[in-house]
Order: C-alpha cells, then sequence, then structure tokens
C-alpha cells in the first residue's frame, strides 16, 4: 500500500473520511456553453486566500501607528526578501479580489442564479461584497501614505453627511475628529480581525449553501435541456471541473506574478496631515463611480443637500439590491427581464462612471 | 467773587505755562497736523463739482474712498484747506477759508511731511511707521535736484499716486513690491523724459529678465529685489561701485563673506571695479549657471584671465569640479529615474541624493572664494553621495532584472501546469467516456 494511501485509510479507519467525501464525489456540475462564468466565484475565493496568506505574512513586519506604519511598509518592500513580492501581490490581489467580486456578482444577476431557492445565497454573496469592499477601504490606509490619508478623510467625511447616524459614524471610524493615528490603528484593527472573521464565516455559509443547493443553470439553458433532453450534459465537480478551477486558479496566480514583477504597488510619499490635499485627488477605482456621481450631483436638489442625497440614494440602491430575489414573486419571467434590465444599468452605469471619474480633472 | 478771583489766581500760572508749552514747534506742529485731520464736515461740497471735472481737476468719491488718508477720516481740506461745509464755490475756495488750492509740485514733499514727520501724530494711526521720509529723500537723487530746482524729479505722489493713494501692503498700489519696478520705470523707461540726465534708460528692460524679476513675479516671491531694494525708496540713489558688494551682501551673505576674503576682493578695488556687478550685471542679473565660471566662451572669467595665468588655470580647475559633479549628480538621478519608472521603491536614495544636489549648491557658493582648494571640500562630499546613490540605483535595477527573469521562469512553469492539468483533464474525461460507452455496450 502507498503511503498516501495509508495515511487515508488510517484517517478514513477513525473519522469515516469515505462518507464525508461521498457527497463531494457525487457532486456535479452543470455543463453548458456558460459555464465559464462558473469559475469567476471559485477565483474570488482563490484570491482571498492568497489575501489571507500575504496579509500574514505582511503582519510579521508591518507596524501599524502613524509614526511607524509607512516606514515599516518601505522596510518590507526594500528590506525584507521577497518583501515586495508579497506586498504587490496582496495589493493587486486586493484590487483582482474586488473586480472578481463584482463581476462574479454580475454573472449570478445576468445568469439568473439568484432565483429560489437561492435568495440565502444571494444575500450571503452582497454582504461578502459589502465586506471585500470594506476590506479595500481599511486596507488603503494602512500604508499611511499621502493619497490614503486623504482618501480616507474624504470617504469618511462622506459618510459623516448621512443624516442623524453620520456624523457619531464618521467619529468611530476615524477615532476621533480628524484622521489620525488612532484612525489607522482602528483600520487596521477591522482589516485584519473583524473583518476577516466576519468573510470567513460568510464564506463558510455561503460555500455550505452552494454545496447543498448545487449549482444553477440559466433558465434558457434549462429551457433548451427540457426540449432535448439528450443535450443535458454534467461534470464531476471532483476532480473534472476542480482541476479546471485550478487552471483558472494558475491563470491567477500568473496575472498577479506578472503585476507584483512589472507593475510592483507603489508606496507613495508619507502622510502629512499638515499639507494640503493632493489636487485632483481621488478615491480607488471601485469607489470611483459613487465619488464621480457626488460630485456631479447639484448642491441644491428641491432643497435637499446634493450630497446626501447622494449618499441615501446609494444606500437605497444597495439595500435594494440585497433584494433583488424577493422581487421575483408573481411574474417570474417579466421580473427577470425588468432586473436583467436593471442589472445590464447599473454595469454600463458603474463603468462608465469609473472610466469618467478617471479621466475627469 | 472774592473765591472765584481765588480761583483764577490759582489755575493762571497753569494756563500760561500751557500757551508757554504750545508755542513751541513741535506742539505747534501737532496742532496743525490735527488741524489737517480734524476737520468736521456736515458734507463734503468739494466732491459735488470735482467728481464731475475733467481729469485733471476731477476726484470721484469712489476714487478717494480708496485712499488711505480717507478711510482715516482726511478730506479735501485737510491737504487742500478751504471750507468744504459752504456750497459757495467761492466760499469755499476763498482764502479766508484757508484754501490752498492745487499744491505745487515742489510743495509737495514738505506738504506730506507736515504730517508724515511728526511722529507723535503718526503714532495714533501707525505707532511702526517710520517719520524719516523727508529726511531721506532730501539726502536722494530726487529731492537733491528738487532742492536745486528741478521739478520734474519725482516727489511723493508721484510714486504714491493722489487721491486714491493706498497702503503699500495693498497689491494695488503702485509702490506694492510687485509695482514698484513699474513705478519706477514710467520715468526711468522713457528715453524722452529722462534725455536731460544723460543716464540710461534700459534698466527695467534688463530687471525684466532678471531672476530676481522672475523670483518676484513667476514665483510670487515677495521679498526678492525690485529697484528700492538696491537703491533704497525715499533716499534712492545708485549704490557707487564701493558699494555694490554690501547692498548684494544683505541677501547673498555667504557669497559676500567669501569673496570679501578671495584674491579677487583687492584686485577689483585696485582696478576700480564694483564686486558682484563685473560678473553678474547689475540690473540684468541672469539665473547664474555654470557656464560662468571657467574658461569656456560663455566664462565671465576671460574677460581679465588669459590662458597662461594662475587665474586661468583655477578657473578651468574650478570648472572642472562643477562640472564633474553634475555629472555624477545626473547619472544618479537617472538611473534612480528608470528604477522609479519601473515601480522600484527608491526613495531613500533618491532623498539622499539631495544632500549631493546641496553640496553642487554650496560648492556654487563656494566658488566666490575663488579658491579651487575649498571648492574641493563641497566637490568630495557630493561626488560620494552621487557615487553611493549610483550605486543604489544601479541595484535596484539588477533587482528589477531579478525580478522580471523569475517572473518569465514561473510563467513559464505556470504554463507547463496548465499544459499538463489540460491534458490530464482530456485523459480522465477520455477515460470516462470509454468507461460509459463500455457500460452501455454492456447494457
Amino acid at each position: 500500500m502507498a503511503p498516501l494511501e495509508k495515511i487515508r485509510s488510517w484517517i478514513d479507519g477513525r473519522f469515516n473520511l469515505n462518507e464525508l467525501l461521498a457527497p463531494f464525489k457525487k457532486k456535479t456540475v452543470p455543463r453548458h456553453r456558460l459555464t465559464y462564468w462558473y469559475f469567476l466565484g471559485g477565483i474570488t475565493l482563490f484570491l482571498f486566500v492568497i489575501q489571507v496568506l500575504t496579509g500574514i505574512l505582511l503582519l510579521l513586519y508591518y507596524r501599524p501607528g502613524a509614526n511607524e506604519a509607512f516606514e515599516s511598509v518601505q522596510y518590507i518592500m526594500t528590506q525584507v526578501q521577497f518583501g515586495w513580492l508579497i506586498r504587490s501581490i496582496h495589493s493587486w490581489s486586493a484590487n483582482l479580489m474586488i473586480f472578481t467580486a463584482f463581476a462574479h456578482m454580475f454573472s449570478v444577476l445576468f445568469l439568473k442564479a439568484y432565483r429560489k431557492p437561492r435568495e440565502l445565497t444571494w444575500l450571503t454573496g452582497m454582504i461578502l461584497l459589502f465586506l471585500v469592499l470594506g476590506f479595500g477601504f481599511s486596507g488603503y490606509l494602512l500604508p499611511w501614505n499621502t493619497l490614503a490619508f486623504f482618501a480616507t478623510k474624504v470617504g469618511t467625511e462622506i459618510t459623516g453627511q448621512v443624516p442623524i447616524v453620520g456624523k457619531p459614524l464618521m467619529i468611530f471610524l476615524r477615532g476621533g475628529e480628524d484622521v489620525t493615528g488612532a484612525t489607522l490603528t482602528r483600520f487596521f484593527g477591522f482589516h485584519v480581525a473583524v473583518l476577516p472573521g466576519l468573510a470567513t464565516l460568510l464564506i463558510l455559509i455561503h460555500l455550505l449553501l452552494v454545496q447543498r443547493l448545487g449549482i444553477s443553470v440559466p433558465p434558457k439553458i434549462q429551457a433548451e435541456w427540457l426540449a432535448r433532453p439528450t443535450s443535458q450534459r454534467e461534470m464531476k465537480f471532483f476532480p473534472n471541473f476542480m482541476l479546471r478551477e485550478l487552471m483558472a486558479w494558475y491563470v491567477a496566480l500568473g496575472v498577479l506574478g506578472a503585476l507584483a514583477a512589472i507593475l510592483p504597488w507603489d508606496l507613495g510619499v508619507k502622510a502629512d496631515p499638515f499639507v494640503p490635499a493632493p489636487a485632483g485627488i481621488k478615491p480607488e477605482w471601485y469607489f470611483l463611480f459613487m465619488f464621480q456621481t457626488l460630485k456631479l450631483i447639484p448642491s441644491k436638489v428641491a432643497g435637499i443637500d446634493g450630497e446626501i442625497l447622494g449618499i441615501l440614494s446609494f444606500g437605497l440602491v444597495a439595500f435594494l439590491w440585497l433584494l433583488i430575489p424577493f422581487f421575483e414573486r408573481e411574474h417570474p419571467a417579466r421580473t427577470r427581464q425588468w432586473i436583467a434590465g436593471v442589472a445590464l444599468f447599473a454595469l454600463a452605469y458603474i463603468a462608465g462612471m469609473t472610466i469618467y471619474g478617471h479621466f475627469a480633472q | 467773587m472774592v473765591i472765584l478771583h481765588n480761583k483764577l489766581r490759582a489755575v493762571l500760572p497753569a494756563v500760561m505755562l500751557l500757551l508757554v508749552v504750545c508755542m513751541t514747534s513741535p506742539c505747534r506742529a501737532q496742532t496743525q497736523a490735527s488741524a489737517l485731520q480734524a476737520h468736521p464736515q456736515a458734507k463734503n461740497s468739494c466732491l459735488d463739482c470735482h467728481s464731475i471735472l475733467p481729469d485733471e481737476l476731477g476726484v470721484t468719491e469712489e476714487k478717494f474712498s480708496h485712499d488711505i488718508h480717507s478711510q482715516k477720516g482726511l478730506t479735501c481740506v485737510s491737504c487742500h484747506g478751504g471750507d468744504a461745509n459752504d456750497d459757495d464755490a467761492g466760499q469755499a475756495m476763498s482764502r479766508k477759508a484757508g484754501f490752498k488750492g492745487k499744491i505745487a509740485h515742489k510743495d509737495v514733499p514738505q506738504l506730506c511731511a507736515s504730517c508724515h514727520s511728526n511722529p507723535a501724530y503718526m503714532r495714533q494711526y501707525n505707532p511702526s511707521l517710520r517719520t524719516d521720509q523727508l529726511d531721506q529723500y532730501k539726502t536722494s537723487v530726487h529731492g537733491k535736484r528738487l532742492a536745486a530746482g528741478d521739478t520734474k524729479v519725482a516727489v511723493c505722489v508721484d510714486c504714491h499716486s493722489v487721491h486714491d493713494l493706498r497702503p503699500p501692503s495693498d497689491p494695488q498700489s503702485k509702490v506694492h513690491p510687485l509695482n514698484v519696478a513699474t513705478t519706477c520705470s514710467r520715468c526711468h523707461a522713457d528715453a524722452n523724459y529722462m534725455s536731460s540726465y544723460k543716464i540710461p534708460t534700459n534698466q527695467f528692460a534688463g530687471y525684466s529678465k532678471s531672476v530676481h524679476h522672475n523670483a518676484m513675479v513667476a514665483r510670487g516671491d515677495l521679498s526678492a529685489p525690485t529697484c528700492t531694494t538696491c537703491h533704497g525708496n525715499h533716499a534712492a540713489s545708485p549704490p557707487g561701485v564701493a558699494n555694490v558688494a554690501n547692498v548684494c551682501s544683505t541677501c547673498h551673505v555667504f557669497q559676500a563673506q567669501l569673496f570679501s576674503s578671495s584674491p579677487h576682493q583687492e584686485a577689483f578695488t585696485a582696478a576700480g571695479l564694483p564686486g558682484c556687478v563685473t560678473c553678474h550685471s547689475n540690473h540684468e542679473i541672469v539665473q547664474p549657471s555654470d557656464e560662468l565660471i571657467g574658461t569656456g566662451e560663455k566664462a565671465v572669467c576671460t574677460q581679465c584671465h588669459t590662458d597662461g595665468d594662475p587665474g586661468f588655470t583655477a578657473a578651468a580647475q574650478m570648472k572642472q569640479q562643477l562640472t564633474q559633479l553634475a555629472a555624477s549628480i545626473k547619472s544618479a538621478d537617472e538611473i534612480l529615474g528608470r528604477a522609479e519608472r519601473s515601480g522600484m521603491e527608491v526613495s531613500q536614495p533618491r532623498l539622499e541624493l539631495t544632500q549631493a544636489h546641496d553640496a553642487l549648491m554650496k560648492s556654487r557658493v563656494t566658488i566666490h572664494s575663488f579658491k579651487p582648494a575649498l571648492l574641493e571640500a563641497d566637490i568630495k562630499l557630493g561626488m560620494a553621495t552621487a557615487a553611493k546613490d549610483y550605486e543604489a540605483g544601479k541595484k535596484a535595477m539588477e533587482e528589477r532584472n531579478f525580478r522580471r527573469v523569475g517572473l518569465g521562469f514561473s510563467l513559464v512553469a505556470i504554463l507547463l501546469m496548465l499544459v499538463g492539468l489540460q491534458m490530464y483533464i482530456r485523459h480522465i474525461e477520455r477515460n470516462d467516456r470509454r468507461k460509459e460507452a463500455v457500460a452501455g455496450i454492456h447494457q
């Protein structure tokens, strides 16, 4: 008996491993012309794992604090063996993860995978997307450079505009009236403890739901299969789908490595709270569509402060977005068309505003 | 009655003493100045007519409202006399009412000085304001010529304006640092106006090209020199050959110190050459470059030194030292720039390179000692820093190349893995299909 087989037999004898793995062996994935969209969730998960691993390595040297943070990241980038690689991969992977999370969300919308009985999968996925944005916002400040400092200042200021809860929330986020070392310590805590804890829990629930409910087939494909049952195809989750997913992960790893080696993540200039904000300062690309929208809204709309109106509108849209699966009740086909239209508009709006915000002065 | 008589007797000496004191000049001046200030007026009938009169006599209320004197409560009467309360023009401008009319050009300094030379009076408006303007003016070329009967020269109002006279701190004031050169140029750049004085009129044109003008106008540095910084304002006059270095040294302290201990100090004095302007010019002081020193075409050293003399050799040596350091800094800067553009973190050597720049800057100051040995110390320090930073840049580029090679290997490994996985997937799926086919046959 091979050594690996011996180990497996030893574990099986004690924990009944075969029974535990049985569902995975039986699990299948629908095979059709849109199957490749199923890889996006796995790629996002892979990037999350990369984030956790590189984050742990960065923690070995990173020191949170207004007087040390920048220097410690500079030390990681210049003195620590392969520190530049770890930090660059962490930063690039964060951005790619946000991108793939958005892409995954839109693919689920367009493939109508949010429908009953997957409402909770959609809900947990959406909350994970918000958490990923939270990771981005809190992590951006940690190197304590000028851009991060002022982006956080602007970002928390926008939070402060929310009626009633805005100001206390802003003070809570900043750890005071202004962005200081206290904000950095707080953001560090959110970034390495609170958010990873919540995200891990939600990922487990999300995966459990995917495992329990299986993978959704788009209604159009399902109709085709009903019309021609012989065309219905599927593949085993393990190893067939998993090996394909592994290929996607390797591609993601290659892209990450190339970005880190050719375009190492910039460190910038250490934050100085006493200098004026650089001209034309903008947030990271994933917040740009909201930032640009707030910039375009007139200062007063029907007597209401434009910025407050914009923030409340985004809050309302995010809340309604969470509830998308619950709008499908009476006329599923018609609702799905309406939802697809809204999703297409949202995608075009986010892409358009991001590009506009990038080039706007 | 007796009581009243006794009281009068008691206060009479005090009243007499007060009268005597008031007859003395400072007190009289104060009284006069106060008279200028305090003309309680129900209205200003002067403006009724003068606001609609043509330019020469016209003063609108709006224009006068910008005048610092107006803002401090002074009126037309304060300078011109008369009675602004009287609607009758004849009465208001009568000699009886103390009307002085238009102040003669030659009398302007004295009129202004009636207040501005009175510290006690001026204190109430601005305790730190100088009151020696008239005394200074009398020592100026303008003042001396005026005293000699030349009424073409500038008096107070020619520079400060009249009826809309603003404080020098006001950017619209004609004597605000940004406007001084233009104000002076109104006369000094006018060849016709200045023809009788036989002095050049190209000062403003030269100054406009100078590094000082650039600092003042382009960079908005109000402390940069303008005409009055070197020539004085109320005591305006040319500094003179012997004093030029002193004027420049008020800002360029180190250069002046080094120059004064240099071999040139004695040589220039002996030759009657002014210290700084011999090499740097006077009004058209352009940004000095390293070309200024040495034996090249643009070098000023060759104006006096010829091939073979020690000064010529020293000039060539100093130029070579500066060129060497500048080139080393440029090389380090270029390689660090390349590393930066490749995304390498080189902020530390970048910061250190500023020390090399500082050393170059200091060397350019040390040049004024005209001693190659003294220059050597600064050059060596700069060269060492630049060399260290060049090495850091080189190392960063090597690291960049190492990363790219590493990336190449990693990508090849990933590609091989992808090909392997694809082949393995095909293999297991082919096997699955074969098994399914066999199972189908058996069924």
